[in-house]
C-alpha cells in the first residue's frame, strides 16, 4: 500500500503542473457547484475557488513553514508554477484580446487619475496607521505607508530609504493583507461603488494597485471587467517605486520634521 | 495555426516586458513599470489589425482566447499559492494599514467615476454560465 501512494506522489511531484491542473480543476469545479446549490448563483463560483485557493495557502503555509502556501508541499509544487509570475501575466494580457480601444481612451483620463490617486491615498494611510502603533520616524513611516500600497512598493522603498528589517517585514504583511482583501472582497463591494463597466474597472484597479488582488477580484465579479482593471493596475507598483521613496519620502520626512 | 496566436501573445508579452524593464531602468527603479500594461496594449493593436484585415483566423485566435479562458484557474492557483500565514501573523498594524486603505480607496471609485461625465452603463447582463 505504501509503494501505491509512493508511486502516486512520485508521479504528482514529476508531472507538477499537469498536477495542477487536475487539482484546480477539480476545485473550481467543487467552487462551482457549491456556488449553485449553496448560495444559488449569488456568490460567484471563482469567488468561492478564490477563497479555497487562500484557505489551502493558509494551511499549506501552517504546515510546510513556508512562504508559498500549498506550492511548498512537493506534490502541488506546480500550482507555484501554474500561479507564478509567468503564466499569471500571459493569461492576463490575453484577457485583453477583445477589448474595445474605444472604451479605453474613454477611461484613460480617469485611469491616470486614479493611479495618482491610489498611490498618495495608501502611502498616507500607511503612514498614519505606523504612526499610531509608534512607528513615528519618516522612513518607517514611508515604508509601511508603502506595504499600504502594494507588497512589492513596501519592500523596494523600504530597501531604498534604509527602513529596518521588521519594518519591511511589516509592510509586505501590510499589502498581503491588502491584496488577499481585494482578491476575496471585491465581488461584495461591487455592486456599492457601480463596479459594473469598464470606466470603473480602470479606476478601480488604479486605485486598489495590487495586480494580483485586482485580477483575482475582478475576476470573481465579472470575468470581463478583468482587462479594464488589470490595464492599470499594472502600473501601479512601478508608480509607488517610484514616488515613494522620491516624493512621497520627502513629504513625510517635512511634515515630521 | 493555434501557435500563430500563442506566439502573436508571446511576442506581445516581451515586448511589453522589455519596455517595462526598459522604462524602470530609464526612471531608476529596481522593477517593471506597466510591462503587462503595456503587453495588453500592444495585443489589443495588433490583433484588431489583424482582425480586420482577415489575417487572423479563428483557429489561430484560439490560441488567445484559451489563455484567456485558462485565467481564473491561474487566478485560483496563484491564490493558493500565496504567503497567506505571513499575512495573518503581520499583527494588528499590517492589518489595518491593509484594510483602511481597502476600504478608503473602494470609497473613491464612485467620486473618481464622476470624473468625466456620467458613468457608462453597465455591462449587459450575460448568463451566469462562463467560460471558465
Amino acid at each position: 500500500m505504501t509503494t501505491v501512494i509512493d508511486l502516486m506522489t512520485q508521479v504528482m511531484s514529476r508531472y507538477g503542473l499537469i498536477t495542477a491542473f487536475a487539482i484546480v480543476g477539480i476545485t473550481v469545479w467543487v467552487s462551482y457547484q457549491m456556488s449553485g446549490r449553496l448560495t444559488r448563483g449569488h456568490l460567484h463560483g471563482s469567488a468561492i475557488a478564490i477563497m479555497l485557493g487562500l484557505f489551502a495557502a493558509y494551511v499549506g503555509g501552517v504546515v510546510t513553514g513556508g512562504g508559498r502556501g500549498v506550492a511548498d508541499l512537493e506534490v502541488l509544487a506546480g500550482i507555484g508554477l501554474m500561479g507564478g509570475g509567468m503564466l499569471r501575466d500571459f493569461a492576463i494580457i490575453a484577457t485583453a484580446f477583445g477589448v474595445r480601444t474605444k472604451e479605453l481612451a474613454r477611461a484613460g483620463a480617469s485611469g491616470v487619475i486614479s493611479l495618482f490617486a491610489g498611490v498618495f491615498v495608501s502611502f498616507t494611510i500607511g503612514a498614519v496607521v505606523a504612526y499610531a502603533f509608534g512607528y513615528t520616524d519618516p522612513v518607517s513611516m514611508t515604508t509601511i505607508g508603502g506595504g499600504a500600497a502594494t507588497y512589492i512598493v513596501g519592500p523596494v522603498t523600504g530597501a531604498a530609504i534604509g527602513a529596518s528589517s521588521d519594518v519591511i517585514a511589516l509592510s509586505i504583511a501590510a499589502g498581503l493583507i491588502k491584496s488577499m482583501l481585494v482578491m476575496a472582497g471585491t465581488p461584495f463591494v461591487a455592486p456599492l461603488i457601480g463596479l459594473n463597466n469598464p470606466r470603473s474597472a480602470m479606476i478601480y484597479g488604479g486605485l486598489m494597485g495590487t495586480t494580483s488582488g485586482v485580477a483575482g477580484g475582478l475576476a470573481a465579479t465579472d470575468e470581463r471587467l478583468v482587462p479594464y482593471g488589470a490595464m492599470t493596475a499594472t502600473f501601479y507598483t512601478g508608480l509607488g517605486a517610484l514616488l515613494g521613496p522620491s516624493v512621497i519620502f520627502v513629504v513625510i520626512r517635512a511634515i515630521m520634521g | 495555426m493555434v501557435i500563430y496566436g500563442v506566439a502573436l501573445l508571446a511576442g506581445c508579452m516581451l515586448a511589453g516586458a522589455f519596455t517595462g524593464e526598459l522604462i524602470g531602468e530609464l526612471i531608476g527603479i529596481d522593477a517593471n513599470v506597466g510591462g503587462v500594461g503595456i503587453s495588453m496594449l500592444l495585443l489589443i493593436l495588433i490583433a484588431s489589425r489583424m482582425q480586420a484585415t482577415g489575417r487572423l483566423r479563428p483557429i489561430s485566435q484560439t490560441g488567445i482566447t484559451f489563455w484567456s479562458g485558462i485565467y481564473i484557474p491561474v487566478v485560483v492557483a496563484m491564490a493558493a499559492s500565496q504567503n497567506v500565514v505571513a499575512a495573518v501573523r503581520g499583527g494588528s498594524a499590517a492589518v489595518l494599514a491593509g484594510v483602511l486603505a481597502v476600504v478608503v480607496s473602494c470609497a473613491l471609485v464612485p467620486v473618481l467615476s464622476r470624473i468625466g461625465g456620467e458613468p457608462p452603463p453597465p455591462l449587459p447582463d450575460v448568463d451566469v454560465e462562463q467560460g471558465v
